[in-house]
């Protein structure tokens, strides 16, 4: 059994316009210790896909279909109390910005600590202990110090280490980090991540990495999903989309980025932008901008399709994988 | 560092530093029974001189926080320097009058980061596009201006027809083609781009970015583009200037500087970009933060974290030498052969 299942999720904002649906039918497993990559525009759904594994979604964002099986339980329909439990202490969940995560009128010790005894009966000497070790493995220089400090006293990389400190505190069996490099420069983006990875392996912690840097994904995970208007579109090894993506947003998506063009030359632009969650196109959500955009795309949702070790949701890599035989059937169909 | 009376904007020995002490009273303190005025300041930009030449768009790169947009500020002229001279064409820029900087400010134009804040709310785009335009043209007919707006927002690429709605109505990336039309509608010749991607997603960062090359190749512009993303560097520069607290280390054509970069830093932040690989390639990992630009290290301000540091790096400051291969890099350890 995989150590994660989220099966069929749709998540749903009820607006006084109308129920505006977020996700869309997102099914996929995450093994423990492994390392999956969530990658997308912004607005593609992918951190409401973060916060409603943990159903952490605030109104009038809730779960309306499917579920999350973690280890047997569905944590969609958990009671606040048992949720309460496996949130933070089971999975726990690192945010872009350290400053929003960090309460800045507490001392990082005090904060360790206070998540510790939410979660154990444990004294506050040995919480410190604990909260010590897990900043030397994040490696803090001086952690002994920090412990005494404010948030503002230190830098955002700093914080950041410090807010995977926290996340690693319970040893948790999956981290959800959002974006946990995007407010960091490069070169502190570079050590962050490398921690990351070292730690997730090293306590065989599964991570879910959402991010919009393919490049990130590309050297961290071992899996992901891309993610386009509330949908997964695609996913599989990370090698073979980063090498030989399928679908043609995630192509659109890989060439667009400036190391794939001729220097001086034009970049690969995919036209258009995502549509509005309000008003999705009919079919496949991405054929308004899709230049291999067949009749078929307007009409049907595409299933998805088995290519290679990845799953595409595309009528002509379905076309192509089948042969005119399929194509034959579901024009019937239509 | 040889004088180039052919560039267009020509930055000398620029200085900038910020007080952060407050008014008057804040920086009175009681020490030793006597009040003493206290001052601090963050030393945002030490001594930068770069020459920009017309055609050509020269990227600025560095981490936040090391000046690269006070540099682009200070440019503009929307930030006077502490010290130092800015040129046009060889004038003097940097002391000038409001008056006196008009007709410049219609030849040098601004792309803010944020196209969510340098729009303004409560304009229409017909009137966002208009302001300009009637400003710096005060003999133009109302037909005229409303020929030139919708000429230019054609070449971005923005509906005519759309003049009427507001910034609201638009999404990011067609908000930051409207905020590039509204400085081509002067007909610039030089226009500076304070990271004008970062806050777009990458499909739309490509739409953005070939507009830009499109712009400068139709009407011969030339940028200084500030940007952290050292991949559109490549793309988009002609040369590149990389930065560290305030201070230039190294300046060298795009392709030399990636395919050889010469500082340490530039190294170290080359190797740190997230590429596209199978293999996660060994980065130079550098050790300890940037320091604050508060109390500048002295010497080399990179020596903290530098792998190849010396004796000489904590002293002395180094100069900006120009090598045999065009590059121009401030450090010791190039100057001494040993790196």
């Amino acid at each position: 059994m995989p150590l994660l299942e989220v099966n069929n999720l749709e998540v749903c904002f009820g607006l006084r316009s109308g129920a505006v649906k977020a996700l869309r039918d997102v099914s996929f497993t995450l093994e423990r210790g492994e390392r999956l990559g969530v990658v997308g525009e912004s607005g593609a759904g992918k951190s409401v896909l973060g916060f409603s594994i943990i159903n952490l979604l605030s109104r009038p964002g809730h779960i309306s279909a499917g579920n999350v099986n973690f280890e047997g339980k569905d944590l969609a329909s958990l009671a606040p109390e048992e949720l309460r439990s496996i949130r933070g202490n089971r999975i726990s969940m690192i945010f872009q910005d350290p400053m929003m995560t960090l309460n800045p009128v507490l001392t990082i010790g005090v904060q360790m600590v206070e998540c510790l005894q939410a979660h154990r009966q444990i004294s506050t000497s040995d919480a410190k202990r604990i909260a010590l070790k897990r900043l030397q493995q994040v490696q803090i220089p001086s952690a002994e110090k920090r412990l005494d400090q404010y948030p503002h006293e230190l830098s955002g990389g700093m914080r950041q280490r410090i807010v995977i400190a926290i996340g690693l505190l319970l040893d948790p069996d999956i981290i959800i980090a959002d974006e946990p490099t995007t407010a960091l420069d490069v070169t502190i983006q570079a050590e962050i991540m490398d921690l990351m990875l070292n730690l997730c392996e090293q306590n065989n912690v599964a991570l879910i990495l959402i991010t919009h840097d393919l490049g990130v994904v590309s050297q961290v995970t071992q899996r992901m999903l891309v993610m386009y208007a509330g949908r997964i579109i695609e996913q599989g090894p990370t090698k073979e989309i980063i090498n030989d993506a399928q679908h043609p947003y995630t192509q659109g998506l890989m060439n667009a980025l400036p190391q794939m063009a001729i220097p001086g030359q034009k970049l690969n632009q995919i036209k258009g932008t995502m549509p509005p969650l309000q008003n999705i196109p009919t079919g496949c959500s991405f054929n308004p901008r899709c230049e291999y955009v067949m009749d078929i795309c307007t009409k049907k949702l595409p299933p998805f399709t088995q290519s290679g070790n990845c799953l595409v949701a595309c009528h002509m890599v379905a076309d192509s994988q089948h042969g005119p035989q399929q194509e034959k059937l579901r024009s019937e169909e239509v | 560092m040889t004088e180039q009376n052919n560039s267009l904007v020509q930055i000398r020995d620029l200085y900038k530093r910020f007080s952060i002490s407050g008014d008057l009273l804040d920086q009175l303190q009681f020490k030793g029974g006597k009040l003493i005025r206290h001052q601090e300041y963050v030393h945002a930009i030490n001594g930068v001189s770069l020459d920009v030449m017309p055609g050509e768009a020269l990227c600025v790169v560095g981490e936040s926080g090391c000046g690269k947009s006070t540099v682009a500020r200070t440019v503009m002229g929307l930030l006077t320097p502490t010290a130092g001279q800015i040129f046009y064409r060889g004038e003097r820029i940097d002391n000038l009058s409001d008056k006196q900087m008009l007709p410049y400010r219609k030849k040098m134009q601004m792309i803010f980061q944020n196209p969510y804040a340098s729009l303004n709310p409560r304009m229409t785009i017909m009137e966002t596009l208009r302001e300009p335009i009637r400003f710096h043209n005060r003999a133009m007919s109302s037909g005229e201006i409303r020929d030139k707006i919708a000429e230019v927002m054609l070449a971005v690429g923005v509906d005519p027809s759309w003049g009427e709605r507001y910034s609201h109505e638009f999404s990011g990336g067609q908000r930051q083609r409207i905020s590039i039309a509204r400085a081509l509608a002067v007909d610039p010749e030089f226009i500076v781009a304070d990271e004008p991607i970062s806050a777009l997603d990458v499909s739309i960062q490509a739409q953005v970015l070939n507009l830009m090359m499109d712009a400068q190749k139709e009407r011969n512009l030339t940028y200084l583009f500030i940007t952290h993303d050292l991949a559109v560097v490549e793309h988009f520069g002609t040369r590149v200037a990389v930065m560290y607290l305030g201070t230039l280390c190294e300046l060298a054509p795009t392709k030399q500087l990636f395919s050889s970069p010469r500082h340490p830093y530039t190294q170290a932040l080359m190797s740190a970009i997230p590429r596209l690989e199978d293999d996660r390639p060994d980065y130079i990992k550098l050790t300890g933060e940037v320091p604050t630009p508060v109390n500048l290290p002295s010497g080399c301000v990179f020596h903290g974290r530098c792998p190849h540091v010396n004796e000489r790096c904590k002293r002395e400051i180094p100069a900006l030498t120009l090598l045999q291969d065009g590059t121009q890099v401030a450090c010791h350890g190039v100057e001494e052969n040993r790196l």
